[in-house]
């Protein structure tokens, strides 16, 4: 069987400015990003014929930036392919989709992008209109009613994912014995890099006990292990390995994706309540290449909530089942100069809630030796980047062109 | 209801979900099983997932469940609701892979545990009743 996505390559990467509460329009800040990965590819806008992205049009305000009409329409694209949608494995199910347009040949230059702006959404319509909304309306009661799967968690005011994580990260406590002081690592780790990332949204150092004295959110997460909504776009550019040859920076190659989803797609009813679809992206990423975790320089790890990048860790095989907590202790291995250095940019933690697309950019910028103050030492060959939560989980294995 | 009731989004009642949602006008906890191959199933289909036949009923389980995990919940999501709550996955007595989300009720959260025996309770509001589960004090002295 050929292994599809080696036909795939990122040759341009784009990021539009992040930030808290920019109060920007949503689609100049999409643009903005698109316009800075066709130009780092060294591609005119007329070269590029595929266009991609999650979730595209819809959902709570903030949520999507913009939508893949806006984006076609606004740079006048000539498209062979295009596809928008929510309903993939994760944010990044857009970027394999895209290495499976090119590999098949239904477009040469696919642009990729996810644009957010939930912090001004926020401020605008206050926060409970963002998380009641991806429940499908407004929460403030007046007729509203929960219908399709958000009729099982919003009845007993399980209104957000933090809710809906931190269930499965109690259990992982529970069996395994994990700890806060042990979760910590990751959101720590995080801080400590988004120290060195201009763009991260929170840079101002944490310690342990800043960690263990913030806030309750839902045990056993406090304000730390969850992730800060910001305004930004991430664009990238998938092309066909043989049209990438002479671009202006050297490609990076996918080596091997993971989509599986082989559990039920539920949040409650998967039937692991210490693992979610990573799970299962990350055993199937493994059975399409000859590398192994142990080849991994870097990992970029969905941290939407901490626990998910513990969950990663273990279903990308850097570690056994229920070792996650002891992996990451003491935070030594983790770091920029570790084993494994893991969220080089600050994860969605402290560098902001790009999310999904925030980790590949960061995979690409570690591969090429772009991470300026930030860059893991020793060139870098192989990198992983996983995005997703719960019922949604894809994940890239990338490597240095040879 | 009593006035000190937390909010709650109520569900859209469906000829699929409807057994489910009133089944405690009767004080019965309904889930739906397979006539031909007694497969639990929830949420509700219209065919059985296990064996794809559509003969399927909705029976009365005992009610009694685990704690399978847990969350407080301290975020005030809702302007007024400042109160911690205990939002928990139990599973069903009757099959342990069909599981609820629901909230543990007349227990401090300090005192929830995984593991723990519960029972459903009823709360009723407007034209449904939402399945709620209690520390089943029988069935600890039992386990």
């Amino acid at each position: 069987m050929e292994i599809l996505e080696r036909r795939a390559c990122i040759t341009g990467i784009g990021q539009s400015d992040v930030g808290r509460r920019l109060f920007r329009d949503p689609l100049e800040l999409t643009l903005d990003a698109c316009l800075a990965a066709i130009e780092d590819a060294g591609l005119e806008r007329e070269q590029i014929d595929g266009l991609a992205t999650y979730p595209g049009a819809g959902g709570p305000a903030g949520f999507s930036g913009a939508s893949l009409t806006d984006v076609h329409d606004a740079l006048r694209l000539e498209l062979s392919w295009y596809e928008g949608g929510m309903e993939s494995p994760g944010q990044l199910g857009s970027v394999i989709n895209a290495c499976m347009a090119v590999a098949c040949g239904l477009a040469t230059h696919v642009l990729c992008f996810r644009s957010v702006w939930e912090a001004t959404a926020a401020a605008k319509t206050g926060a409970i209109g963002v998380a009641a909304a991806a429940g499908g309306g407004a929460a403030g009661g007046g007729g509203f009613r929960a219908s399709g799967s958000m009729q099982w968690t919003l009845p007993y005011r399980a209104f957000s994912a933090a809710n809906w994580i931190a269930l499965f990260a109690q259990r992982h406590f529970h069996e395994y014995g994990t700890t806060r002081e042990q979760l910590a690592q990751i959101a720590l780790n995080a801080r400590k890099n988004a120290a060195l990332n201009p763009k991260a949204v929170y840079r101002d150092p944490m310690t342990l006990d800043d960690y263990l004295n913030a806030r309750m959110i839902s045990t056993p997460f406090g304000l730390f292990d969850c992730d800060a909504p910001c305004d930004g776009a991430t664009a990238v550019i998938v092309s066909r390995v043989d049209a990438a040859r002479d671009l202006a920076k050297p490609p990076v190659r996918v080596e091997a994706v993971g989509s599986a989803l082989r559990g039920r797609p539920s949040w409650d009813q998967f039937d692991d309540l210490t693992t979610m679809a990573a799970r299962d992206a990350g055993e199937m990423l493994w059975t399409r290449t000859d590398l192994t975790p142990s080849d991994v320089d870097v990992a970029e790890l969905y941290d939407g909530f901490s626990f998910i990048t513990l969950c990663w860790l273990e279903a990308l095989g850097f570690c056994g089942k229920g070792e996650s907590g002891s992996f990451v202790e003491g935070g030594a291995r983790i770091a920029l100069d570790g084993e494994l250095p893991l969220n080089t940019q600050g994860g969605q933690l402290s560098a902001g809630r790009l999310h999904g697309y925030g980790y590949l950019h960061e995979a690409v910028l570690q591969l090429r030796g772009e991470g300026a103050e930030r860059q893991v030492p020793g060139n870098p060959q192989v990198a992983v980047a996983a995005a997703g939560g719960g019922p949604l989980a894809s994940c890239l294995l990338l490597t240095r062109a040879a | 209801m009593s006035s000190d009731a937390p909010f709650r989004v109520l569900p859209k009642l469906t000829p699929r979900n409807e057994a489910f949602w009133t089944g405690g006008r009767e004080g019965e906890l309904r889930i739906q099983r397979c006539s031909d191959c007694a497969t639990w199933v929830h949420p509700p289909q219209p065919i059985c997932p296990a064996c794809t036949g559509k003969n399927l009923e909705t029976k009365a389980v005992s009610g009694r469940a685990t704690v399978a995990t847990f969350t407080v919940n301290h975020q005030e999501w809702i302007p007024g609701s400042k109160d911690p709550y205990v939002i928990a996955i139990v599973e069903l007595e009757e099959d342990a892979a069909v599981r609820l989300t629901t909230n543990v009720v007349e227990c401090a959260p300090e005192n929830v545990k995984v593991g723990m025996p519960v029972r459903v309770v009823f709360e009723e509001r407007e034209d449904v009743w939402i399945p709620l589960f209690a520390p089943d004090t029988e069935a600890a002295g039992n386990r």
